[in-house]
Formats: structure tokens, C-alpha cells, sequence
């Protein structure tokens, strides 16, 4: 996130949640969203193919189709730019690349993209005059915006947005992602990406290499290494002779698992370090007993680059040791010894490496959390990015975007848009919060959330059981009957093993900067069963 | 500035504050039952009444503003009069088997009911309450039978997390906590956030994953970061006897300073997989497509040897490392630099894509 979670609640004057259900996947930052728009007036507008909770009480809800957000963000910019609601000051100050993205977005009146998008054109140009002429407005996305082939697009075209009113830089503007695992954002910032080290310092700079280097005290790779899914295609190839594994399930949460399984079985050496035998432990070779956070000492990175402890409160189970204490036993194993005391002095390694995190150390974070950019012991960390305008690459990039449509689009076979995502009451691919026992007597199966226009068609009722198939394959499951979801689209969740939504998701639509997976859009059938 | 004299002792406190604040900033303790800081102010259950001289009737600090010159007293044997009364008149309906309550040590009903000396109330009329307890939902239980109206409750679901699920129904001495049309929660707005029972001093809302595995006092609280979403919720593990037996809120800013306390349904109630008996507890090596037990050392050198050779015979970027979006920063750290140092590739990644 560019700004802070509390900002959410008190700063911001208008809201723009796309791709986002909050109030079921970020719960607590949902309830501040609420908060702000039911009690402090603020105005809120949801785009999403979803009713969600928050589109509820949306000043304008946009049910735009699974794949049509550049579409729809160019329309809004469409009726900004030609209503003369764009902040002309803070474009020639603060930014380049602005006429060439006009002129593009010049030709996405709201007439043309209302039947690309499935939103009425009237509707575009209030959400865009609310956007712009709120104050202090403030964008919100999560993986609705980013699991896309065009996911890269779809971010830069929310920034596009947010540079264009000015909206960016003060308490309560801002683009903030809202990621969804706790420690995603540290993951990141540790240098978890094949392409960077800690904070994001490349692995084919020179000069970052030789820090590494000398701290290190070995010689290291310079090309960029594999993404998570060209590891998976690579191995399905023959390529990739081994796997470790930490605390990750591919065979529930990667794209079109039989391809993953396949992959997996192919690779010579697979390891795995969990907590849970999971659905990919299945396939390892050994499996390390590894412990959860309740187990363990260190930090986590949330989403709005707050630095938080984490503590341990009891002894691990059986023989679990710690990750960081068995990835060091096999290096040490391997002839490079890593030895570290506790998980404090390694964080005081990251520190000397990693100049967002140098002013960060477990007895400034014992009362609070920092949020980084933190430089040094005095910085009292950074709340809000690009503080009056001031991009870390000096001037904020427009960029011209034009609009892809989704890789599998619906056609007279798979008539149906396909999207997925979570449930309030269960996690990512369901390894704690299926064996969580309330959470689990509570929501115990996936359901296919279907339109009753479309269930009609098909004569489908409530918890009538459905098959509902993709080019990859086929699952069964109870349909939920609900005008919550827009016609043409149709919704599950991926936490659970008996129906593994992402065995019906596409490997084969990657966007080109991220490789992120096209999760949110597969074309579709239902059929009764 | 506004001085006030409470108790025989001079107090100053900003414009604005109420005479509870007051009594609060100068350490003076006030019995309160309704008041809660985070919520809107309700004024109703009156155990916080304090006398100030000159005026004839006994008023709610909680609501009642910090004036110039007044002279307050907290303790005056008039207000335990009034004190007493009103413990009987909160109690008439409530289920006193503190014996067998969850909350028992940690309730304010029974705390202030030892302080003051109030054993039973004079106004139970002889007609017990039985409210029955048969909400369905595994996460919470809702015993009406020892609820006191303080309405904090249903303040916390509209001003926290804003679900409406519930309200006051009836009146007088029939009133209670209810959905809409009094059915089970599952059928309301509700979302299982648990603020409710955060903020229930007595023990009418309590976790029904909790049930039976440890009273408050026989806990430690331990402060850490929730292990879902990337919202970053601290929240207090509670153990007892070396095992996570719940979760509580910590309500400080400096405790909490992303939620508040606040919490969604797998923070507050989705903490048991830690005790689950699938948990992994040793090293496993497959062996002709089973898995058998193995020690650490086996299972260790194992997977040093066998990464050793193939780095040797198909080179480092045959390899590849997931770590993970769920461990902490340090071994994420740890995990790259294993990848990279010891392995000698960059192939690395998580879920940060999925």
C-alpha cells in the first residue's frame, strides 16, 4: 500500500474498491471501510463482478465483467480528462507520459466501453466525477485486479488514475494493494522473487551482487531466476531436477493442477517443509516437520509495510523445528554453515542489507510495528509514499493502455466467465482453516455461485449439485443460486481439497511482466447433474 | 484546562472530558459496566453514578461532562447505597453459576457484586429467566441468562464492524439481545468477528472454541500477529499448560495498532489447527511411494546429499526454492539466501502471484 490501513477509516473521502471483497478477505480493513462510509459520510464506489458486502452500500456499484478493468478505468480517465476534472497542476509537476495516455484513453468514451465492461455508460461518468471530485480519493485492490493476463496493465492503470486527479501523496489518497497473505509483503521485501535481493535490489546490479557477495561471502548467479509458474512448465518439461518447498501448497493454489501434479511427478527431488502433510507434500520426497507462528519468534511485513513481531507462546509439536533452523542445518550440510542464534540476529543481518529495514530492530518494534521505509534508529518510519508528489523514480509514468481482452474468453462450448477466490471463513488453500474446527463445521464445501437468470436457463436450483467444467476439467459441487453475481459469470472458492477450484484454472494465460495467472477469467459450462 | 475537586483531591482535565475521564486521568477507579472507550456512549447501566454536591440527584460520570469548581465524590456512602441497588437490579435476571462460568475471574457483574457485597437480588420476583442457549453457530455462545443489557454487545457490531447483526427486542424487564425477528445468528448479518464476546463483561457471549480448556487467570496472553491475511491484527494467544487454548484482543494503540483489538472470525475462532493431531511431528522419507518416519539427521543428510549431486550433474538452475508468504521475514531471508548462496541459483519464489 502507498498509505496506511487507519487512513481507510478516517482520512479518506472517497473509496474505490476494485477487484476487492474486502470485508471477507481483509475483514478488519473492511469494517474500516464501512466505518468511513456509514458514519463519516465518506463515499465509496465498488467495481467488481460480485454484489460484494461493500458494493451494497456503494454510491455507485460497477458489476463490470471478469477481464474489463483496463476497459472500464480508461473510461473513467475518458470522462475525467474531457469533463476537466483532472488535476492539471499536479500532472505537469509531478509526471510525464500524460498526453500520449490521453490521447489513447480518448478514443474509451463510457458509450464505447459500457458493452466491453457490461456497465452503463451513465454509470462510468458518475463513478469518475466521484472519484475526482471527492478530495481525498483513494484506491483499493486486491487479486480481482491482478490475476489477470493483462494484471500489470490493470495496476498501472489504477495508478493512471490516482496521478490524473492528484490523488496520490496526502493521508487518504493513495493505490493500496491489499495483499492477501500476512506475510506476503515480506516475502517480497526479503528478496523471496527471483529477480531481486531484500528491498528489491536487483540480482543483475553490479554493485547490489558485490554487497551480497562480500556479506555472503560467496560468489552468486546474475541472471534473473524462474517464476513460480515457469518452474512448474520447466519441470513439466523435464528441466528442474529439484524442489524445496516451504510452506507452500502449489497442488491446491497454482493454475490447472493437473499440469502441476504432472510437473511435480517429474521432478527427481522434492522436499517439503510444513506444518500439514498437504496435498503437495503428497509428492515429496521428504517432508521436514516444520512449525507455525504460534511456535516461533520473528517478524511479519503486512500490507501497509508495518514491520510487526511475532512471538513465540508454545513449544513446537513432536520434533517441528523452526524453518530458518533447517534451511540452515542444510546448508550447513552442504558445506556453507549458517549458524544464527535466534531469529533476532538474523533480522540485524537483514538490517545491514537491506536500507529499508536499517532502522528497524526488535526493541523499536517491541511496542507498535515501524512501517518502512525506515533508513535509520531515528526515522520514525513511513506511513504514506511519494509524500507531495515525489516519486521514488522522480516523475510519476502514465502510460498508454490499451485494452486486452481476457486469454479464454466464453464461446457457444463454455458460455460462462469463471472466476474464483475466498470465503470469510476459510484461507488461501485451506491447510489451517480446514483443520480449524469451527471455521470448518461453519463452511465445510465450496459452492458455484450462479445468477438466477442463467440457473433458470439451466434449471438449476438452489443446492441443486452442479458439474461445472473448463477446457482442464471438471468438478462437482452444490450451486448457490444468488443475484449476488452478475449473468455470465459464475464464482467458487479454492480452499477445498474434495473440489480444487484451481484444477478448472488456466496455466496457459500469463501476464508477460508478472506471470501472474489468469485465475479470474476461464470460460465456462454448467450442467445439472 | 477544567479543575475539579473529586474526592477531596484537585483535578484538572481538558474541555470536554467527562467527569469519568476526569476520575480516570487522576487514577481515581469508577465501577462501569456499559462504558466502553471504543464504543458510543449508552449512559444505561448507572454503575458508574457519582455524587456531586449542591445538586439532588446522583449522575452518570460516563456521560456526564467535567465542570469548573463541582465537587465530585465516588465512594460516598450514598453512591454504595445506590451501587448495591443497582447490582440487584442488573442481576435480577442473572444466572449466578459463576462456578461453572467461562468468565469466572474475569467478570466485571461478579467482581463488583464481591466489592460491594451483593450476594442475591431482591428483585428476582421469583421468576427465573430461561432464555434458552441454542444459537447453532460453533463459534460463539449466547447465554441471555446472564446478560445485564449493558448493550455493548450490540454498540460493538454497529460501531466496530458495522454488521447490524443485532439489537435490543422488547422492553422493561423482558428485553434482550436479539437478531432481527429473534432467530439464530446464522440467519443475520452477522459475521462471527467476535467483538461481541471481546466486549461482554459478563458471561453471556463467550468462545465456544475455548470452552472448558482454561479460565483467564490460568492463562498467559502472548502478544503476536495474526497468521492469515496480510492486514497484520495483532492478537493474544492464550495458553495454558504449553497449548493455544484461545485468542483475546489486545485494545492498546501501542498493543494494537492496526485493528485495535478488533478481529475477524478466523483471528478470533480459527486458531485450533495449531493443536490439531495431524500436525507433522517428525522428519518423513518415501520409500517405494510411502512415507516412512525418519530421524533428523537421516532426513537431513538426505536432502543435502541428494541437492548436492544433482547440482553437480544438471548445474544450480536445475533447482528451485518456494519459500513462503507464511513464515516470517527471517526465514524468507534465510530461504533466498539459502537458494542463492548455498545452492547457486535465483530461482526463487512464493505465492506471491497466487
Amino acid at each position: 500500500m502507498t498509505n496506511s490501513i487507519g487512513e481507510l477509516e478516517k482520512d479518506a473521502d472517497c473509496i474505490f474498491v476494485i477487484g476487492s471483497n474486502t470485508t471477507e478477505n481483509h475483514p478488519v480493513i473492511g469494517m474500516k471501510i464501512k466505518k468511513n462510509v456509514l458514519q463519516n459520510g465518506a463515499r465509496l464506489i465498488v467495481a467488481d463482478p460480485r454484489r460484494t458486502d461493500l458494493a451494497k452500500i456503494a454510491d455507485v456499484y460497477l458489476p463490470h465483467l471478469p477481464g474489463s478493468d483496463v476497459a472500464l478505468v480508461n473510461g473513467m480517465m475518458n470522462v475525467i480528462i474531457s469533463e476537466g476534472l483532472a488535476d492539471l497542476d499536479f500532472i505537469a509537476q509531478h509526471t510525464e507520459g500524460f498526453e500520449e495516455m490521453a490521447a489513447l484513453v480518448a478514443g474509451y468514451t463510457p458509450e464505447f466501453v459500457a458493452p466491453i465492461t457490461g456497465v452503463p455508460a451513465e454509470d462510468i461518468r458518475k463513478a469518475a466525477r466521484l472519484y475526482a471530485e471527492s478530495g481525498n480519493s483513494v484506491i483499493c485492490y486486491a487479486m480481482g485486479l491482478t490475476q489477470h493476463r493483462t494484471g500489470t496493465d490493470n495496476v498501472k492503470s489504477v495508478c493512471n488514475l490516482a496521478m490524473l486527479t492528484g490523488n496520490i501523496g496526502r493521508p487518504g489518497t493513495g493505490v493500496d494493494p491489499l495483499r492477501g497473505q500476512n506475510n506476503v509483503q515480506g516475502a517480497c521485501d526479503m528478496g523471496g522473487l527471483p529477480n531481486v535481493f531484500t528491498a528489491y535490489q536487483a540480482v543483475t546490479n553490479d554493485a547490489a551482487r558485490e554487497k551480497f557477495e562480500q556479506a555472503w561471502g560467496v560468489s552468486l548467479p546474475s541472471q534473473n531466476g524462474l517464476v513460480l509458474t515457469e518452474v512448474i512448465n520447466k519441470a513439466h518439461h523435464g528441466d528442474i531436477k529439484a524442489l524445496y518447498v516451504v510452506g507452500e501448497n502449489p497442488m491446491m493454489s497454482d493454475p490447472d493442477l493437473e499440469h502441476v501434479g504432472e510437473a511435480l511427478e517429474k521432478i527427481d527431488f522434492v522436499v517439503v517443509q510444513d506444518i500439514f502433510l498437504t496435498e503437495t507434500a503428497k509428492y515429496a520426497d521428504v517432508v521436514l516437520p516444520s512449525v507455525c507462528f504460534a511456535e516461533k519468534d520473528g517478524t511479519f511485513t503486512n500490507t501497509e509495510r508495518r514491520v510487526q513481531r511475532v512471538r513465540k507462546a508454545v513449544s513446537a509439536p513432536g520434533e517441528a523445528r523452526v524453518d530458518w533452523e533447517i534451511l540452515c542445518e542444510v546448508a550447513t550440510r552442504m558445506g556453507y554453515p549458517m549458524n544464527y542464534e535466534n531469529s533476532e540476529q538474523i533480522f540485524e543481518e537483514i538490517r545491514t542489507l537491506t536500507p529499508s529495514y536499517a532502522g528497524i530492530s526488535y526493541q523499536r518494534i517491541e511496542n507498535g510495528g515501524i512501517q518502512w521505509p525506515c533508513p535509520n534508529e531515528e526515522h520514525p518510519g513511513t506511513p504514506y509514499l511519494h509524500k507531495e508528489g515525489n516519486f521514488s523514480r522522480g516523475l510519476g509514468a502514465f502510460t498508454a493502455i490499451d485494452y486486452i481482452a481476457p486469454g479464454e474468453l466464453p464461446d457457444e462450448k463454455y458460455p460462462l466467465r469463471l472466476t474464483t477466490g475466498r470465503s470469510l471463513f476459510h484461507y488461501h488453500t485451506g491447510t489451517m482453516t480446514r483443520r480449524a474446527s469451527a471455521l470448518n463445521e461453519h463452511v465445510p464445501t465450496a459452492e458455484l455461485e450462479i445468477n438466477p437468470e442463467q440457473a433458470n436457463a439451466l434449471g438449476i436450483a438452489d443446492n441443486d449439485l452442479v458439474n461445472v467444467s473448463t477446457r482442464r476439467g471438471r468438478l462437482e459441487m452444490k450451486a448457490k443460486v444468488t443475484d449476488t453475481i452478475a449473468p455470465g459469470v459464475i464464482f467458487t472458492t479454492f480452499h477445498f481439497t474434495e473440489t480444487p477450484a484451481n484444477l478448472l484454472t488456466s496455466s496457459e494465460f500469463l501476464d508477460p511482466t508478472a506471470k501472474i495467472p489468469e485465475y479470474k477469467v476461464s470460460a465456462a459450462v454448467v450442467e445439472k447433474i | 484546562m477544567i479543575t475539579l475537586t473529586i474526592n477531596g483531591k484537585e483535578v484538572q482535565t481538558p474541555e470536554g472530558s467527562t467527569i469519568l475521564e476526569a476520575c480516570q486521568q487522576a487514577g481515581i477507579p469508577v465501577p462501569t459496566l456499559c462504558y466502553d472507550p471504543d464504543l458510543r456512549l449508552a449512559g444505561s447501566c448507572r454503575m458508574c453514578l457519582v455524587e456531586i454536591k449542591g445538586r439532588p440527584l446522583y449522575a452518570a460520570s460516563c456521560v456526564a461532562p467535567a465542570e469548573n469548581g463541582i465537587i465530585v465524590e465516588t465512594e460516598s456512602p450514598g453512591i454504595v447505597a445506590a451501587r448495591k441497588v443497582i447490582l440487584e437490579l442488573l442481576s435480577a435476571r442473572h444466572n449466578f453459576n459463576c462456578q461453572v462460568c467461562e468468565k469466572n475471574g474475569n467478570c466485571k457483574l461478579q467482581d463488583y457484586c464481591y466489592q460491594y457485597g451483593v450476594k442475591e437480588s431482591r428483585f428476582n420476583y421469583g421468576e427465573p429467566t430461561n432464555y434458552p442457549i441454542n444459537d447453532p453457530n460453533p463459534f460463539f455462545e449466547r447465554d441471555y441468562n446472564k446478560c445485564i443489557m449493558c448493550t455493548r454487545c450490540v454498540r460493538a457490531c454497529e460501531d466496530i464492524t458495522i454488521a447490524r447483526a443485532i439489537s435490543v427486542d422488547n422492553r422493561g424487564h423482558h428485553a434482550k439481545i436479539a437478531t432481527a425477528f429473534d432467530g439464530n445468528l446464522t440467519d443475520s448479518p452477522c459475521v462471527f468477528c467476535g467483538q461481541c464476546v471481546m466486549v461482554c463483561p459478563t458471561g453471556a457471549l463467550t468462545s465456544k472454541v475455548s470452552a472448558g480448556l482454561g479460565r483467564s487467570y490460568e492463562v498467559d496472553k502472548v502478544l503476536t500477529t495474526c497468521s492469515y491475511c496480510g492486514t497484520g491484527c495483532t492478537l493474544e494467544l492464550n495458553v495454558k499448560n504449553d497449548r493455544v487454548v484461545g485468542v483475546t484482543s489486545n485494545r492498546t494503540e501501542t498493543g494494537s495498532p492496526v485493528n485495535k483489538g478488533a478481529l475477524c472470525v478466523k483471528g478470533r475462532f480459527g486458531w485450533d489447527f495449531i493443536n490439531s493431531p495431524e500436525r507433522l511431528t517428525t522428519p518423513l522419507i518415501k520409500e517405494n511411494g510411502e512415507f516412512r518416519k525418519a530421524s533428523w539427521d537421516e532426513a537431513l543428510d538426505l536432502v543435502a546429499k541428494r541437492l548436492g549431486e544433482i547440482k553437480t550433474e544438471f548445474g544450480a538452475d536445475s533447482m528451485a526454492v518456494f519459500t513462503s508468504a507464511r513464515v516470517t521475514n527471517e526465514e524468507n531471508y534465510i530461504a533466498q539466501k539459502f537458494t542463492r548462496a548455498v545452492l547457486g541459483t535465483n530461482n526463487v519464489d512464493h505465492c506471491a502471484r497466487l
